[in-house]
């Protein structure tokens, strides 16, 4: 038994591997653009260089000429020293051993708050402030879908289930598009909430000052994205349930009088639980990397908000880094529920897949 | 086909499928419509020929349909130019001698709004050969009284920006302000201190009202030579344009609202419906082959869905800047291998066993054949909803990169509209028209194919249809 569970983990934890080194590798190619980004690092590097020539009072009795056969020199150096000298192809495996170890290097042209130009810092200054938003709304939206798809799985045909399912196509309209007239009333017109930012400026001192100052700007991005994707998780949910409902496993269970609850517990959630969980983890991961435009709009200062400005200004070290970090924390998700679903699930666990 | 027939017929049953269904039908009518009466050549020309080509227009206008509801009406534009006679406009041009021409234009302007228009320019031609005419510039109130607004020389085509006179705003304010022995405390704009009426209620911004009445420009000039012709178009800006207003370049948004709707369906449909077959495709050569080939493609789509759709394409189009049909190929190269594949391969391992399929192997069709006349059709009933259903994603994806400003530089589109509102303040200036108009389009847009689609998918879904 358990030799097999063993087989099959380190089976799937190879496959996301390999998956996430060709991600990355597919990454850092189109990071590159071509050499584009290779021409703004040289000439970055020459600018440098010839300018610390120049103010070195040690070469200060050299003439234009022989200044510039130094600066070349030097600059040939140091283009083999960080191995610009070899083609892209041979430097992109390097790339991808530093981006793998999370070795992300310094930034292009982006800083972070204090002032660090290193790429992990920047990013991991900024990851806990889309984690907080994005949980947050996450969560929300979870729980309301679960315990209103319950409820209304259970009142079909009632007026709020039709209610739900006349609603459901407003979810075709994104949070953000929500978010623009969530700021259109509240912001601009009322002028009740902020346009955006994740605290007043300037921040106020005091713990709870700033926690409370937080949550008000966290109520439009939540708001827009509740309003956004309640009535198609609620729809999704109940449907889902309904489904298993008319199991026989169900049916028989209501034959035999069980309690509406117990019903609901045991022969509902616990079967329909593993891939609701699987839903909701995954869509959160994606969720932290792919509210760029909803960060935008709000001037929420996340990771969305910091990859949108770092392609911008070709900074591709964060681009990539960002990546990196969302294909590990992607592949790390997937795994771990794979490792608990082959401990809880049976089949697996037996060896039957 | 008789089912799809008896399937339509149900379809019509729905009432939010018939909505929908009838704002597809008008919206692909608009658009047909606009693509033969504004070709996309003259539209990106239209769109990106400047501020000279619209001069005429106000700037940032509200449309004009909102005086109906409106218990203030605001000014429409009103222009006058000695090139095209119409009432109220008289020029004469006297030969003084064969050195010496006077002209002399004059604009009677009935101003009889309650609002204040928005700004005043004067275009001026004239076809002198050596020395330039010179003009002075008069302006008459309904009062009788006669202000010179400016003096000067003019060059062959010449434009005298009232609005823009700093020097005369002054002049303006310290005349008034000594008429009425009071100070104009805030920054009046030209256009108010020219049509204010001249009492204490000019102090104050809330309260300042028009002088209603006739008004009256005239341009007294002289030229140095003989056979000078001047030509002079005088331009009073309102605050309202069209039906959809003009953004700060003084374009007509009705253009942009128009254009964006081919581009927005053509965009959508193209998308939804190309990725759903090719992923469709790729999940029946996964399912129907097996072995290694469905390894390698469960490996492939295994890459694709850890790379993070939209940051990567956000990536793509700012590197290379690409337009918008390039953009379009783009996105459908990435989700070509999307998580799409896993389910069609998933529906395709059940269909694959069914006895018809097993039937058309035994006399011997290929496995193409089988691929593109067995199973795929199979499953496309199943998927129409979700194909529909993903029109709005992808409208909604186009305004997006536009949105972040990484679209197409050149073609008119929803999202630019937004863009550029955003990017000039809109909201804050509360000039709301601007973003709720191509905003209205695109819910309006996708909220249609969403209706349709959910209506769909409880007609070809029965065991929804029964819930």
């Amino acid at each position: 038994m358990v030799p097999r569970f063993v087989k099959y983990i380190v089976k799937r934890g190879i496959i996301l591997l390999l998956t996430v080194i060709a991600a990355v590798y597919i990454t850092i190619f189109i990071a590159n653009m071509g050499g584009y980004v290779d021409e703004i690092v040289k000439s970055d590097l020459y600018l440098s260089i010839s300018q610390s020539v120049r103010q070195n009072p040690t070469y200060k009795a050299l003439n234009d000429t022989q200044v510039e056969e130094l600066i070349n020199a030097i600059f040939t150096n140091e283009l083999k020293r960080i191995g610009f000298d070899k083609p892209f192809i041979y430097r992109s495996f390097a790339y991808l051993r530093d981006a793998l170890s999370l070795n992300l290097g310094r930034a292009l042209f982006l800083s972070s708050d204090s002032g660090s130009r290193n790429v992990r810092i920047i990013i991991f200054e900024r990851l806990p402030n889309t984690v907080l938003l994005f949980t947050t709304m996450q969560l929300l939206l979870f729980l309301i879908g679960l315990f209103g798809g319950l409820f209304l799985s259970r009142r079909y045909g009632s007026f709020l289930d039709r209610l739900s399912v006349l609603l459901a196509p407003l979810s075709s309209l994104p949070g953000w598009f929500y978010g623009i007239f969530l700021i259109l009333i509240f912001a601009s017109f009322l002028r009740l909430l902020p346009y955006g930012g994740m605290v007043d400026v300037p921040p106020p001192t005091d713990k709870w000052g700033y926690a409370l100052s937080v949550l008000r700007h966290m109520i439009l991005p939540v708001m827009s994205w509740l309003i956004a994707y309640t009535f198609i998780g609620v729809y999704a949910r109940r449907t889902f349930f309904l489904m298993f409902s008319s199991e026989d496993y169900v049916e028989l269970a209501k034959a035999k009088g069980l309690p509406e609850s117990l019903i609901q517990r045991r022969y509902i959630l616990r079967p329909t639980l593993p891939p609701i969980i699987t839903d909701f983890s995954l869509t959160l991961i994606s969720s932290w990397m792919g509210a760029i435009i909803t960060e935008t709009i709000f001037n929420w200062p996340g990771i969305g908000s910091l990859f949108y400005i770092a392609s911008i200004i070709f900074d591709s070290p964060i681009l990539v880094g960002l990546v990196v970090i969302y294909a590990y924390l992607l592949a790390i998700t997937v795994f771990t529920l794979d490792f608990i679903y082959a401990i809880l699930d049976p089949r697996i666990r037996s060896g039957g897949i | 086909m008789s089912s799809f027939k008896q399937n339509f017929k149900i379809l019509l049953i729905y009432k939010s499928a018939l909505i929908g269904l009838i704002t597809i039908l008008a919206l692909t009518g608009i658009s047909m419509y606009t693509v033969f009466s504004i070709p996309y050549d003259e539209a990106i020309k239209l769109w990106r020929a400047g501020e000279q080509y619209w001069l005429d227009n106000p700037r940032n206008a509200i449309p004009s349909w909102i005086n109906v509801f409106s218990s203030k009406k605001s000014p429409e534009t009103i222009i006058f130019d000695t090139q095209r006679p119409q009432h109220g406009v008289s020029k004469a041009i006297v030969q003084v001698s064969d050195r010496f021409t006077r002209i002399k234009i004059e604009f009677l302007l009935n101003y009889e709004y309650e609002d204040f228009p928005s700004e005043l320019n004067l275009f001026l031609k004239s076809n002198y050969n050596k020395s330039s005419p010179q003009l002075s510039v008069h302006w008459v109130k309904p009062n009788g009284e006669d202000i010179i607004l400016n003096s000067f020389l003019i060059y062959k085509e010449d434009t005298y920006y009232i609005s823009n006179d700093d020097r005369l705003a002054s002049e303006l304010k310290s005349m008034i302000s000594k008429k009425i022995n009071g100070t104009i405390g805030y920054d009046a704009p030209i256009a108010v201190l020219l049509f204010a009426s001249e009492d204490a209620s000019i102090i104050n911004p809330s309260t300042v009202n028009v002088m209603r009445g006739e008004y009256k420009l005239w341009i007294d000039g002289i030229a140095f030579e003989a056979n000078v012709n001047l030509d002079a178009k005088l331009v009073v800006y309102g605050k309202v344009f069209g039906w959809a207003g003009t953004d700060h370049l003084r374009r007509d948004l009705g253009i942009a609202l128009l254009w964006g709707m081919p581009i927005a369906l053509s965009f959508g449909v193209v998308a939804s419906v190309s990725i759903a077959l090719i992923q469709m495709f790729i999940g029946a050569l996964s399912a129907w082959f097996g072995g290694r080939i469905d390894s390698l493609i469960q490996r492939i789509t295994e890459v694709f869905m850890i790379l993070p759709f939209l940051p990567i394409l956000i990536m793509i189009s700012t590197f290379y800047k690409f337009n918008i049909w390039i953009l379009l190929i783009i996105i459908i190269a990435l989700s070509i291998f999307g998580v799409g594949v896993k389910n069609y391969r998933a529906m395709f391992l059940q269909i694959k066993e069914f006895p018809y399929v097993e039937a058309a192997r035994a006399y011997g069709a290929g496995n193409f054949r089988i691929l593109t006349h067995y199973l795929m059709p199979k499953v496309i009933p199943i998927v129409i909803p979700s194909i529909v259903l993903s029109v709005a994603d992808f409208v909604f994806l186009e305004a997006v990169l536009a949105i972040l400003g990484l679209g197409d530089p050149l073609t008119p589109t929803w999202g630019k509209i937004i863009y550029d509102a955003y990017s000039n303040g809109a909201l804050y200036k509360g000039l709301y028209h601007w973003v709720l108009e191509p905003s209205f389009m695109l819910a309006f847009t996708s909220l249609s194919f969403a209706m349709l689609g959910f209506a769909l998918d409880k007609i070809f879904n029965p065991k929804l249809r029964e819930m």
